[in-house]
């Protein structure tokens, strides 16, 4: 028995050899998982990440198999998606996977950023990771957003119908503008089929292609850490980070801990409740597309309204246009709008967890504003939020040069 | 710090968010219906009714009978004999009859199919539309959840019929409005209306399972998968603890 296990072995160990001398098997994988040394002192919001990696991967094998199915056309795609909840086998899982995962990505991407704005991970030397991530997260939002139309419910219809009109406010080619993207000169059946196109094809190209940008500048300078120190500013006589630990096995392990702990979050809202009060299901999109009615309240899917209610607190529809598309712009520059000699927000002076905490708040709010019918108290409302949003850049970018620091330790706690 | 940050995140999700009705699928007037999908002998007296009083006019056309028999406990002679009036066959989708040029001409526009009708306004809504027919001063069918529908009462030999009481109310401008305040019943129908609530429940619950079939099973199957992975994450914390014991 042990010689055939030596042999069995012996012969594992030839054909990877053989693997090797043609393709950097052994040492891709020394570079990206056992050789690469991450901090030890991850914490909760280190999960996100490949918790996201993982969403993508359930939303592309899930997107697969509905697209087996489901027939993009006007006449046809409210009643393919009502024919795989009923009539293909696992149908119901397959969607529910889908529409609950696009829900899911998102809420792990903006924890996932929030996560950043606690520790600092944007700053120097990871600015371009930050930038990777910012048009991640951009492409994530058109990818939503051309999915929505898929179902061809009214909520598909009418929500696709005001964000496509906001294209219209561009002075002079506005109007030619919306009719390229509709290829129509309303949203139809041209229009479906084209968003289709992109939603199972040219977005997730470019999404795949993001995230190994995103990968790569990861670990070519290493995760941050809650601390925001460098760990490869004290090595031992090898040269190995004394902070660090092997990402494989280490984190490999506590990263399928964190998978179990998600997918039993994920599992619950999949099984027992995948409408979510109609947040992740929206209860008029399950009526069909109907071009004659209009909705008597529309709104996008919750993780648009805190852009949406920036929008909605401008009078004036261009203006609106530009305030939200500034409200994600600003985003981008992030990393050198924070100034601060220090990284973490644990040495980092109160005035920065007043700012970020007034930050998330106005954040939280505008997000269920936007989804509110809006009354007159909702938009002043909204309108205060929309200022306590743009503030936090604003002073971020002036308090944070002198803002009070607290010393940095030398090695990472925990 | 971290008690002012949690007091203010607490708050923001407190603070009164005047008129927000997102949240609140339904909207007023909605009454709660009891009605339960577990409840097999209920979706079968609910598809009863609703083969004989609704889908004359109301298709349900994403269901299929065969998926109906198997779904409610029935036999393939039950439905074929009792619950198919057209010339359907067994596997095919509960169409009406009805021409659409005729729907229109009777009732001004074709009545809606009610497949996802369960899911679009939800048992409660349905529930209370069922039980919301009146007849006016005039004498025409109207409903207080939707009001100038022209659906007429198709169930009010059961329920008989209910006429509105009055009530003055006066609104923030100063102006006084009727409004209704309660119903009377001034004929009698078939049943008792604690046996036409039941109907109504009946029929609601058979509209929110024919919104969505599978609800019957994804429930039992989620509970399971649930268990499953709270064992795998068990285990993988176990792991996770083994191999972690040496880093501190």
């Amino acid at each position: 028995m042990a010689k055939i296990a030596s042999s069995l072995s012996k012969q594992a160990g030839a054909l990877l050899n053989w693997f090797d001398d043609r393709l950097p098997v052994s040492s891709f994988w020394n570079n990206v998982m056992t050789g690469y040394m991450a901090p030890k002192n991850f914490n909760f919001w280190y999960y996100m990440g490949s918790l996201a990696l993982l969403v993508l991967v359930i939303q592309i094998f899930s997107g697969i198999l509905l697209a087996m199915h489901y027939k993009p056309s006007a006449l046809e795609a409210f009643a393919s998606v009502e024919y795989i909840m009923r009539d293909v086998e696992w149908g119901w899982l397959i969607r529910y996977m889908h529409t609950t995962g696009a829900s899911f990505f998102f809420i792990l991407i903006y924890l996932h950023m929030f996560r950043s704005l606690l520790y600092g991970s944007h700053k120097a030397p990871r600015e371009l990771l930050w930038v990777f991530g910012m048009f991640l997260y951009v492409a994530l939002m058109a990818e939503a957003f051309l999915g929505y139309i898929l179902p061809w419910g009214q909520m598909s219809y009418w929500g696709a119908q005001v964000i496509i009109n906001l294209f219209g406010a561009i002075p002079k080619i506005g109007e030619p503008l919306t009719q390229w993207i509709r290829g129509d000169y309303f949203i139809s059946d041209a229009t479906l089929n084209r968003f289709f196109a992109l939603h199972v094809i040219a977005v997730p190209l470019a999404l795949l292609g993001l995230v190994l940008l995103h990968l790569v500048a990861l670990r070519e300078n290493g995760s941050n850490n809650p601390d925001g120190i460098e760990i490869k500013k004290n090595k031992d006589a090898d040269g190995k980070p004394l902070d660090g630990i092997p990402f494989h096995p280490y984190y490999t392990v506590k990263d399928i801990f964190g998978v179990g702990m998600f997918l039993i979050v994920f599992s619950f809202v999949l099984f027992l409740w995948p409408e979510a009060n109609g947040l992740f299901l929206e209860h008029d999109n399950f009526i069909p597309a109907n071009p004659l009615v209009t909705p008597e309240h529309i709104k996008p899917v919750w993780y648009f309204t805190p852009f949406y209610a920036i929008l909605k607190a401008v009078p004036d529809k261009l203006m609106g246009v530009l305030l939200m598309g500034a409200s994600v712009g600003v985003l981008f520059f992030l990393p050198w709008l924070d100034r601060s000699p220090v990284k973490s927000i644990r040495y980092k002076g109160t005035w920065y967890k007043v700012l970020l905490t007034l930050f998330t708040i106005a954040f939280v709010r505008l997000g269920l504003l936007g989804m509110a019918e809006g009354t007159p108290a909702q938009t002043w409302e909204m309108r205060v939020w929309t200022l306590v949003y743009f503030m936090f850049f604003v002073l971020l970018f002036f308090m944070s040069p002198g803002g009070k620091t607290k010393p940095e330790p030398d090695r990472v706690t925990h | 710090m971290k008690k002012l940050a949690t007091t203010l995140l607490f708050a923001v999700f407190l603070l009164p968010l005047s008129s927000v009705t997102v949240l609140a699928a339904a909207g007023a007037g909605v009454e709660h219906s009891g009605a339960n999908i577990n409840d097999t002998a209920s979706l079968q007296r609910g598809a009863k009714w609703y083969v004989n009083y609704c889908l004359g006019c109301h298709s349900i056309s994403y269901m299929r009978y065969n998926r109906m028999a198997e779904d409610l406990d029935l036999t393939e002679d039950m439905v074929m004999e009792n619950l198919v009036f057209s010339n359907a066959k067994f596997a095919e989708t509960m169409d009406i009859a009805m021409q659409p040029d005729q729907a229109k001409a009777w009732f001004g526009k074709l009545p809606p199919d009610l497949s996802l009708i369960g899911r679009s306004r939800g048992a409660d809504w349905i529930y209370s539309y069922l039980r919301g027919f009146y007849q006016d001063e005039n004498g025409e069918w109207n409903n207080t959840m939707l009001p100038n529908a022209s659906m007429p009462h198709v169930l009010w030999k059961m329920q008989g019929i209910q006429t509105p009481i009055y009530r003055q109310e006066t609104d923030e401008g100063g102006f006084t409005h009727e409004v209704i305040d309660h119903f009377e019943l001034t004929t009698p129908g078939s049943q008792s209306p604690v046996e036409f609530e039941e109907t109504a429940r009946d029929i609601s619950a058979f509209l929110d399972y024919a919104g969505e079939p599978a609800k019957l099973k994804r429930k039992g199957i989620g509970v399971w998968v649930i268990l499953f992975l709270v064992l795998f994450t068990f285990v993988a914390y176990l792991l996770k603890a083994e191999y972690w014991r040496d880093v501190h």
